[in-house]
């Protein structure tokens, strides 16, 4: 099973939206995925763990894992793209 | 909905501000005299805004979530400004872009859970362009409040 880190600057808000649409799109496509909802902050301490990020506050740092922007989820331009890496890398 | 305060005290329409500083201090000065928020919230939510930009390029007009830790907050609000010209916010998740920002939300949680349905019915005002043009030209907020109750689900709570 991945370890999908979903991340915003408060870990309240819009990490909430996102892991609730990854959540269901799991479900849907019949995938079990370990979300873990965290501060970007927090990511550190996943570095050895997790399989991918996806966040809506970016960082410029490097992962060991892919960094998918999740802006999309908020505005629904471009969520199909989106929701499509996601799945790719859940596929993986 | 969990107990949330929203009244027309808390939207704020034509507001004039040069800077995104000067929209977060006015919103946050607001909520803070009715003691929704702490004195440290509108410092914490400046750096946030700083560190973690909100602002979203959606549909016909750009809005913009600022929001910061619970613990700067006294009693669950979403508090709502029309600018009166837009503001650049940095925007969320590309911090060296800039969105010209019409409509705040400002976000003001008290706990980390249970808002998930508040905020999926938010993030489909973001997505449907009507509304948000409707919010960014209407000048008077008791229409205004009444979009969003509607649009939120909200059972009103408040001090009118």
């Amino acid at each position: 099973m991945k370890k999908v880190l979903v991340a915003c600057g408060a870990g309240i808000a819009t990490s909430t939206v996102v892991n609730s649409a990854i959540e269901e799109m799991a479900k849907e496509n019949n995938i079990k995925v370990d979300l873990v909802q965290i501060k970007i902050a927090e990511v550190g301490s996943y570095v050895d763990s997790a399989d991918l990020l996806v966040t809506t506050a970016m960082t410029k740092k490097e992962y060991p894992f892919p960094v998918i922007n999740a802006r999309s989820f908020l505005t629904g331009i471009g969520v199909e793209d989106t929701k499509k890496q996601i799945l790719d890398e859940l596929q993986k | 909905m969990s107990d949330i305060y929203f009244d027309e005290s808390i939207i704020l329409v034509d507001l004039e501000a040069k800077t995104k500083e000067e929209v977060l201090t006015a919103m946050g000065e607001n909520l803070e005299k009715q003691g929704l928020v702490k004195e440290s919230f509108i410092p914490a939510i400046i750096a946030r805004e700083a560190e973690f930009a909100t602002g979203l390029p959606t549909a016909g007009v750009s809005v913009a979530i600022p929001h910061t830790d619970v613990e700067h907050v006294n009693k669950k609000t979403i508090s709502f400004a029309v600018l009166k010209d837009p503001v650049d916010f940095g925007v969320m998740g590309d911090p060296d872009e800039t969105t010209p920002v019409k409509v705040i939300f400002m976000l003001a949680m008290d706990k980390a859970d249970d808002q998930l349905s508040l905020l999926q019915r938010l993030m489909q005002i973001f997505q449907d362009e009507a509304a948000l043009r409707y919010l960014a030209e209407e000048k008077d907020a008791s229409a205004i409040k009444n979009l969003l109750a509607e649009k939120l689900d909200f059972a009103l709570e408040g001090g009118e």
